[in-house]
């Protein structure tokens, strides 16, 4: 906790003994005076009364100013400002007519930290629970001894055992500096429940050596219970550790494998080197971005399911311009690999250009939906973002469909049947020529979705398939070509390692590394990971 | 055959224009002075550059419909380098030897203004650059209309470490990887380790162009900032990598209280971009912002707002204004201003008026060319997201300070502060 702080907490305890017996009605004018000072130390002492102090009218000024609605006139009267008119700060009476020449209030971090801690001192005594569970932790992260006389009687008035717990954490942080050794021993060995690292940095503290050879805890048993209690964070924090390295890699895998399944099927599975596969994706992230703007214009009210409906629109966009680009293009190249690289690098010019022409040169922007938006805090202060989390769901669920499609259905029978053997399958009655169609359009509409997803993470400007069709390339190649479960074990494999890579020597080594990695294990093993029987063998 | 060519060549010009949305009229060849503008409109940098494109254009619109400089109408030569930094090269070279501008107003990242460098040294060119870079440079066909350092980076910095920017202790030094986050950091771990910040609270992270997974980063960032001591991020990411970023820290729940962070090339423009909610309080430092309250900024907006509506810039009702759009404004009527002061366009002429020039600003300040150092007098102003994603001014100078462009924090830099 920074110094200052510590330093507001104690004028909010100071102010806490003043106010007390005596209830205020209304915040003084001199107090309203301050709260508009220049000097933010003013203005943090003025919030520390009024958070103790904790009328309503109080705690609406406390709202009003972190909403930057409180402002002052010209003529030096403080008013809040709302969306139908102006009330008086003191009485909290409307007035009229409306101030036009008010100017907010400036609120900067270190004010917004005072606003934060009063206004947690005083939910703390809230009846909803969620509010308390926030304050709670607030205060957790945040207390000093200023605050005891608040966070003691709340600890015991406290009912709920989840709160009770963050609650009793916040007092032993601050009993650890406590004058009693029991108290001390206490605290030490109840820390050990944290997975703070901040907390594990507080502990460390105590067992430091000062110039003398003097330990900065002086009591033995003290220092014991810190480092058992050190050890038990350590070891929550090497777990948390690895599920977030997991969990990120688990993510970059899963968006890798949505850029990479539709190639899977074009080049893995019918054997066409499609440079414009991450157009394919861009078809789909500016059918998404479409969407949303028909969402915006045309339904507002259900703006935060626009990607719901993206998704089929994202699929059957690409999926026709993929049967598009077989028909017109592609079709003619079968069995020529050279041609039909260059061929498809020429329809990924093209389809750059087109986007350009229609939505300019500008990436555009797509926002997540609320409930994509923010992140679940699971276990020791890891926030899981909601969008990776539904786009690791998304991308099962587009796996599931592929395997389901390729393996239950007649069509999938038919486009497995002509990658064994073309002539066979055209033999027995397989029309081989709309199987490749229908096959390049759901390979291509698999993309679109794989679009869809990438919207939600990264920019959408007309060249962001460039920016995949290197990754797609590699999942493809390093699973072995044409084989599902190849294409996922490469996925995950790639976004963990890089992940991993990552975190030990940053993006740009890790890009290197993963890439050096892919040309010698392409060159030790050709066939990828998985080797499959088809077309290819065959060649 | 000739005739044939520069039909062509006017045919590409006006195709171009027209695909920027720009209604700029061709004027009569003989009388009128080219005027070159050099700014990505596609590629990762797209999304900072296309507004200088835009406000260089309303600019020479507004010049033009004032009577133009010296009686000659402007014509505006506008190339797409791409994002491509050998592509400016091409470019500059293709507007001086082949169009034959006057001047130039363009780049972004110092890593395309070093590439063009030479280009305007060899054919002695004139180029207005407007954004804050890292110093170190000093050349004398480059006018340099954006932040040097000690204009931004180092201000930020002691912003920080002050009592108000919540006295931070360790710093994360965040950038893309090219010259100009890397020189910057440079010298603020040299002003760091001069105000006794030591090297293990110090953090160098680098991510490539057009990066968009900052997940590793963001939990290091946690990770380093849980250490006890008050951590801040001072961020040189570039270009559209910033959307990306600031996502995660939004959804990661990293709050502007616990760890701020400063942005220095993050403006209103970039974060049109982003929701803005989960960002309120981290800040960015700069020399103007759209929300700075006087009337010569409160015109340059409506200007800038009913040209972009009448010349159908797309989400025209949204447009705003930024720092380095302001810096392309000033420049341009700076060398108009210099221009008429030497009655030629002539390079060196013209050069040597520039000096001393001045320009009431849209930041409320009177802003100088230093008479010797090719850079402005320019104030400085921090300022901290708000929901609506403008900046609301928390600190600012008083008066407007001269630039280093050698810093002084950087051994061997004394005495160059002249060119």
């Amino acid at each position: 906790m920074s110094p200052s702080l510590h330093h507001l907490l104690r004028i909010l305890w100071l102010t806490l003994c003043c106010a007390f017996g005596s209830a205020h009605a209304a915040p003084s004018a001199e107090t309203l005076a301050r709260l508009a000072a220049d000097d933010s130390d003013t203005r943090i002492a003025a919030i520390a009364e009024l958070g103790a102090e904790g009328s309503a009218q109080s705690v609406a000024l406390l709202d009003a100013l972190a909403d930057e609605a409180l402002a002052l006139t010209g003529d030096g009267r403080l008013v809040i400002l709302t969306d139908t008119g102006a009330l008086d700060a003191a009485s909290g009476s409307a007035i009229a007519p409306y101030p036009d020449d008010a100017e907010p209030l400036m609120v900067n971090n270190r004010v917004r930290n005072a606003l934060q801690s009063a206004k947690a001192a005083t939910n703390i005594r809230a009846t909803d629970r969620a509010t308390r569970l926030a304050a709670a932790q607030l205060l957790r992260d945040s207390a000093g001894e200023a605050l005891m006389p608040i966070l003691e009687p709340a600890l015991d008035a406290e009912p709920d055992k989840e709160i009770r717990a963050i609650l009793a954490l916040a007092v032993a942080r601050v009993n650890l500096a406590s004058a009693e050794p029991a108290k001390r021993i206490r605290a030490a060995e109840l820390l050990g429940d944290s997975s703070d690292a901040s907390v594990k940095a507080m502990l460390a503290a105590l067992l430091d050596k000062d110039g003398n050879g003097q330990f900065a805890e002086p009591d033995a048993e003290v220092r014991a219970a810190a480092k058992a209690s050190i050890l038990a964070i350590e070891r929550r924090l090497a777990i948390a550790d690895l599920a977030s390295t997991a969990f990120t890699g688990l993510s970059l895998g899963s968006i890798l494998l949505l850029a990479a399944l539709g190639l899977a099927i074009t080049y893995g599975v019918m054997g066409v080197i499609n440079m414009a596969h991450g157009e394919l994706l861009m078809v789909g992230a500016y059918a998404t971005y479409v969407v949303q703007g028909l969402f915006r214009t045309h339904l507002p009210g259900y703006i935060d399911s626009y990607v719901l409906a993206a998704v089929p629109v994202a699929f059957l966009t690409a999926a026709a311009v993929g049967m598009l680009m077989e028909r017109t293009v592609i079709r003619w190249l079968y069995g020529r690999p050279l041609e039909t690289l260059l061929a498809t690098w020429g329809l990924s010019l093209v389809l750059i250009q087109t986007a350009r022409v229609i939505f300019g040169p500008q990436n555009v922007e797509v926002a997540n939906p609320s409930w994509m938006s923010g992140g679940v805090s699971s276990f020791a202060d890891i926030v899981l973002p909601w969008n990776r989390l539904v786009i690791i769901g998304f991308a099962i669920f587009v796996l599931l469909l592929v395997w389901l499609m390729m393996q239950k259905t007649r069509l999938g029978m038919f486009v497995r049947a002509v990658t064994q053997n073309r002539a066979m399958a055209g033999c027995v009655g397989v029309p081989t020529a709309r199987i490749d169609t229908l096959a390049f359009g759901i390979g291509a509409g698999i993309a679109g979705l794989g679009g869809c997803a990438l919207s939600q993470v990264a920019n959408v400007g007309p060249a962001m398939g460039q920016g995949y069709i290197v990754d797609s390339f590699m999942v493809v190649v390093l699973g072995g070509v044409g084989q599902l479960a190849g294409a996922v074990t490469a996925a995950m494999g790639l976004g963990l390692m890089t992940k991993i890579l990552e975190g030990w020597a940053g993006a740009v080594v890790a890009k290197i590394l993963v890439l050096v990695f892919i040309i010698i294990f392409i060159q030790k093993r050709p066939q990828g990971l998985f080797a499959l029987k088809g077309r290819f063998v065959e060649d | 055959m000739n005739t044939r060519r520069s039909f062509i060549k006017a045919l590409t010009l006006s195709a171009s224009l027209a695909a920027m949305g720009s209604v700029s009229t061709l004027a009569h060849a003989a009388d009128t002075i080219k005027v070159g503008v050099l700014h990505s409109l596609s590629g990762t940098m797209a999304i900072s550059e296309t507004a200088l494109k835009n406000v260089a254009l309303m600019a020479i619109d507004e010049i033009n419909a004032a009577g133009g400089v010296m009686g000659k109408q402007l014509e505006p030569v506008v190339v797409d380098p791409a994002s491509n930094w050998p592509l400016f090269a091409e470019k500059a070279r293709q507007l001086l030897s082949q169009d034959k501008v006057a001047v130039t107003f363009g780049c972004w990242t110092s890593v395309s203004r070093k590439s063009v460098n030479p280009v305007f040294k060899e054919l002695n060119g004139l180029l207005f650059y407007p954004v804050q870079y890292e110093g170190e440079e000093l050349e004398k066909n480059v006018f340099y209309t954006g932040a040097a350092p000690n204009q931004q980076a180092i201000p930020a910095v002691e912003y920080l470490m002050s009592k108000d920017g919540g006295e931070a202790k360790r710093f994360v030094l965040l950038g893309t990887d090219y010259v100009y986050p890397r020189t910057t950091n440079k010298i603020l771990r040299a002003f760091l380790h001069s105000k006794g910040v030591k090297d293990e609270d110090i953090m160098e992270e680098y991510t490539p162009f057009g990066h968009s997974d900052y997940q590793t980063i963001i939990a290091n960032i946690k990770k380093f900032a849980a250490a006890g001591k008050k951590t801040a991020v001072v961020s040189t990411i570039n270009g559209d990598s910033n959307v990306p970023f600031y996502k995660e820290l939004g959804n990661a729940g990293l709050k502007a209280t616990d760890v701020p962070v400063v942005a220095f090339s993050v403006g209103e423009e970039e974060l049109r971009g982003v929701d803005a909610k989960p960002l309120v309080g981290h800040l960015a430092a700069w020399n103007y912002f759209m929300s700075v309250k006087n009337p010569t900024n409160a015109a340059f907006i409506k200007k800038y707002q009913d040209w972009a509506k009448k010349n159908g810039v797309p989400n025209a009702d949204t447009v705003v204004t930024n720092d380095p759009m302001e810096a392309t404004y000033v420049g341009i009527y700076m060398w108009k201003q210099a221009v008429e002061q030497a009655k030629t366009t002539d390079v060196d002429a013209v050069i040597k008026a520039l000096g001393g020039q001045t320009f009431k600003a849209p930041s409320g300040f009177t802003l100088t060319m230093d008479k010797t150092n090719h850079h402005l007098h320019k104030p400085v102003l921090i300022g901290e997201v708000r929901a609506d994603g403008q900046f609301s001014t928390v600190w600012k100078t008083k008066e407007p300070i001269r630039a280093q462009p050698w810093s002084p924090y950087i051994a061997g830099n004394e005495g160059k502060q002249k060119l």
